[in-house]
């Protein structure tokens, strides 16, 4: 039956690589929003044409219920891709997971059709994808059920907890290590799938929300590995060259997020901010604040020449982007130049923000990156701040205490008033108090984000008429 | 090595203004998996591997059509943004 269809094989293989040449391209042409679409497109065909040529594969005689999977597949994507934005940090852990649990599956399928007869290279990637695959599994719904609420987003840490956490991840390498040397160890190969799914648990249990772009850059790499690891399991140069790109762009990304915190990897995974909330909130009191009106708030802002945003998280929990885009829009009538400072981390996975003002028409042009932005506060009129906390905290410059220092942020304090829209005083998801809201040219504008900003808008049109 | 080198050259050069998008699309990418999936689908070599084929096929496609889907959408709000203002 095989020699029959060798020429399949040599189209499949061309197929292949075609499908990695589009899949390398695709991501080239996400360097700008120009291209972009253009990179979709080429990540399309290149899928379809993958998908075409493996079933071309010579061993497959069953193609009902690869349909049926299919369209199941689709039945259930078609949904997650029609997600609200602001959910989306949420579907991307899930589908990190999903991504894993796929990776999972294959990794045991292959491990029981070839054991005991598995060479030692082999084992130890196929080893490495089904350890990563089944952490990144359980860990990404951990991160997915933290995004979506569903699970507390504070950091639950315990003492031991790093020790336990390490210990379970040896015990993993170790049973791999003997199925390397022993493969005909079949019932060994559970507790390497379990080992690993316990640890994916426990290691997302410390990390709070405002970890969240680092580690689902750090998840969207897991799965990335993993699934080169398959490649080589299956000896796929097209699915080593997909995981690869995925895994190094959860690299670069994880990468560039620790760096946006001052914190490196370690840090992120195994000092959950827990330990310094109390001594941080006991200094809070006794400071007083000055707080203003949406009408005070709207005079101001129409007073100015340059306003840069800074928007955070908050604003993504009260879904108010559509508002600031009002906001912008009244503002850039007066004649008002309006900008948007984005720091890295700000929202829960890198680039939230992005995506959020750019949901709600706000050109792509005005948002600023932190270092691009930076240098223009003190020339700025107002800075308004609408649900952001850490990345503005100055004390991340100044306090070599502070939990944050050293921290890159946006230096909102320099520009000539602040305003800082937040729901009430509570500090921020880190515990860690913002001296930024006791200085004396900061204004604080307690509300929820979307009326308030509504409110200000009202204002501002109001003036118009009167 | 070669495609882990490659994309790191690339991806390094993709501005922060797309990250969002640009993790969607790997992960759409990553659903390339789904070819192992399908081997093991159609070989029916064990009713373990077919069962666990299955269910792999299913939940690397729904990341594959939810991945792009989700990745232009995305960007055509970034297209609709007017790059030219004052």
């Amino acid at each position: 039956m095989t020699t029959d269809f060798a020429g399949n094989q040599t189209i499949i293989e061309i197929v292949y690589f075609i499908a990695s040449v589009l899949f390398v391209l695709s991501l080239k042409w996400m360097n700008t929003p120009r291209t972009a679409r253009r990179g979709i497109r080429a990540g399309e065909i290149g899928m379809v044409l993958a998908i075409a040529g493996t079933l071309l594969h010579h061993g497959i005689i069953d193609y009902k219920w690869i349909a049926i999977a299919l369209v199941l597949g689709t039945g259930i994507g078609i949904p997650l891709g029609l997600v609200q934005m602001t959910a989306v940090p949420q579907r991307t852990a899930l589908s990190h997971a999903f991504g894993a649990f796929c990776v999972t599956l294959v990794g045991t399928a292959e491990f029981y059709l070839r054991s005991p007869d598995v060479p030692r290279f082999m084992m130890a990637v196929l080893s490495m994808e089904v350890i990563l695959g089944s952490l990144t599994f359980t860990g990404s719904l951990m991160a997915a059920g933290k995004l979506q609420e569903v699970l507390p987003q504070r950091p639950i840490t315990y003492k031991g907890q790093n020790f336990v956490n390490l210990s379970l991840l040896a015990i993993a390498v170790a049973v791999a290590a003997y199925l390397v040397v022993h493969p005909g160890a079949r019932q060994l190969f559970p507790v390497m799938i379990a080992v690993p799914l316990i640890f994916g648990v426990l290691m997302i249990v410390p990390i709070g929300g405002a970890d969240m772009p680092t580690v689902i850059s750090l998840l969207n790499s897991y799965a990335g590995l993993s699934a080169a690891a398959m490649g080589f399991v299956l000896e796929s140069k097209l699915l080593i060259i997909a995981g690869a790109l995925d895994g190094s762009s959860g690299f670069i990304l994880s990468v560039i997020m620790s760096k946006a915190m001052n914190r490196s990897f370690t840090n992120v995974m195994f000092g959950a901010f827990g330990q310094v909330q109390a001594s941080a909130a006991a200094g809070a009191e006794e400071k007083t604040v000055r707080s203003a009106s949406a009408e005070e708030a709207a005079g101001i802002l129409a007073a100015a020449n340059k306003v840069v945003v800074v928007p955070g998280y908050g604003m993504a929990v009260a879904q108010a982007q559509h508002k600031v885009r009002e906001l912008y829009d009244a503002l850039t009538k007066r004649g008002v130049d309006v900008r948007f400072a984005i720091h890295p981390v700000a929202g829960r996975m890198p680039g939230h923000m992005n995506v959020l003002l750019a949901e709600a028409d706000i050109p792509y042009d005005r948002l600023m990156e932190m270092d691009d932005i930076n240098g223009d506060f003190p020339q700025t009129d107002v800075a308004l701040v609408i649900g952001a906390n850490d990345v503005t905290n100055p004390a991340a410059r100044t306090d070599t205490s502070s939990p944050i220092y050293g921290m890159p942020i946006l230096d909102v304090d320099k520009a000539r008033t602040v305003m800082v829209i937040k729901r009430s005083m509570n500090p921020g998801f880190a515990g860690i108090d913002n001296p930024l809201y006791y200085l004396d040219k900061t204004l604080m504008l307690f509300g929820d984000a979307k009326s308030f900003v509504n409110n200000i808008v009202h204002e501002l049109a109001g003036n118009a008429h009167g | 090595m070669l495609a882990a080198f490659i994309g790191f050259e690339v991806i390094r050069r993709i501005s922060p203004l797309l990250h969002t998008p640009l993790m969607s699309l790997t992960n759409a990418l990553d659903a390339i998996a789904v070819v192992g999936a399908i081997v093991l689908v159609g070989e029916h070599k064990s009713t373990l591997s077919f069962v666990l084929g299955v269910l792999a096929v299913i939940a690397a496609t729904s990341n594959v059509v939810g991945g792009f889907l989700i990745t232009d959408r995305m960007l055509k709000m970034f297209k609709t943004s007017r790059p030219t203002k004052p």
